[in-house]
């Protein structure tokens, strides 16, 4: 856990495009839960927001 | 190499040696570029920009309005459109449940050597080679709640009437109507998926667990599982985006019904761009699908070169 947060601070590739994966993840499960209106409508832009993340931080030092 | 160099024309010969070797690497992939650009790049570009307007692909003499993000508002309070994400969640759940379910056990059996063995592998791997189109039809009789087999089979198991139920057209047994077929012609290619994940595990790893005394349900949880579930994870993300974009076999089954039970995405979007010709609000609709498949295809380039880098 402390060498995750050590690579998010020190802008680590892996950290970084684990956390871009959850938030992907989580737009996709928001999109198409059957239980909160709200979540569906925020799911885009948690999506959107995880794809642009990714392909940023997909350019940082191993 | 002289007699060569002398064959080619002069002026050509000429001009390519005016040229630097990078100016030559960039006349050969300038083609591609341009396709690239325009069969792709453009047609993205130009979404993304009707998706902030009112256009209307029916009428072309009206005028078109920004509208900002009006119509992603639109849809992303849209309760109907929310189910019809429900609805691709059954579907893409169940289907990807069954199909890893259903295609690991098969590769477990197929791994094993027996006679007949290469055989079993061509018969299970047949539907994935059929065109959706003809699966779609193939089905539709298979499911005739009068004449269809699919049917009898289940009236000879639960003796139930063979048309006391109907597949396609009760608003309960339509969505699994679809998960049936999707998994029937797909199953397969998870189980070629799986099958590659486990001829790749190395034998003296078993004898290893074998000398040790481990049991064989120890090696499988210990072994095989963890060793597979970089393949499993990339089928899973490979059908999951498939299915994501499902059409053609929903389309050829229930067409979306009964009522908009089995409208998948991409059969509300097919309907709000060319039947009710909202080209800014579908194009909207569409971008929100783009996304999210690239947002899942982003996951499962970096899960490849996981499975790569073994």
């Amino acid at each position: 856990m402390t060498g995750f947060i050590r690579g998010v601070f020190r802008f680590r590739r892996g950290p970084w495009e684990m956390l871009a994966t959850i938030l992907i993840a989580l737009g996709v499960f928001m999109l198409m839960q059957p239980f909160m209106m709200w979540a569906y409508t925020y799911s885009f832009i948690t999506t959107l927001v995880g794809t642009v993340m990714f392909i940023i931080v997909s350019h940082f030092p191993e | 190499m002289e007699r060569v160099a002398s064959a080619t024309p002069s002026p050509i010969a000429h001009s390519v040696r005016g040229l630097s070797d990078r100016a030559i690497a960039w006349v050969f992939v300038a083609p591609t570029i341009f396709l690239l650009l325009a069969i792709n790049i453009f047609p993205l570009i130009w979404t993304i920009q009707l998706s902030f307007t009112n256009y209307k692909a029916n009428r072309i003499g009206r005028e078109v309005k920004n509208v900002g993000l009006r119509n992603y508002e639109r849809i992303l309070t849209d309760t109907d459109i929310w189910l019809n994400m429900q609805a691709t969640a059954h579907f893409l759940f169940w289907t990807i449940a069954l199909q890893v379910l259903i295609g690991f056990a098969l590769a477990w059996l197929i791994n094993k050597k027996f006679k007949g063995n290469d055989l079993w592998t061509t018969i299970i791997v047949l539907p994935m080679m059929l065109s959706p189109a003809v699966v779609g039809n193939f089905w539709k009789f298979l499911y005739q709640p009068q004449i269809g087999l699919f049917n009898y089979i289940i009236s000879f198991f639960t003796g139930v009437e063979p048309s006391s139920f109907q597949m396609l057209g009760q608003v309960n047994l339509a969505p699994w109507s679809i998960v049936i077929v999707d998994t029937w012609m797909w199953t397969p290619f998870v189980m070629l998926i799986c099958l590659a994940g486990l001829r790749s595990i190395p034998d003296y790893i078993y004898e290893a667990a074998e000398i040790d005394r481990a049991s064989k349900w120890r090696q499988f949880w210990t072994i095989t599982v963890p060793m597979v579930m970089p393949f499993l994870m990339l089928a899973v993300l490979f059908r999951g985006i498939e299915n994501f974009k499902m059409f053609d076999l929903v389309v050829q089954l229930t067409g979306g019904g009964p009522g908009s039970t089995t409208e998948l995405t991409s059969i509300n979007l097919k309907r709000e761009a060319f039947e009710k010709w909202r080209t800014g609000y579908a194009s909207a609709y569409a971008i929100i699908l783009f996304v999210t498949v690239f947002g899942l295809a982003s996951i499962y380039v970096k899960a490849l070169n996981k499975v790569k880098e073994r």
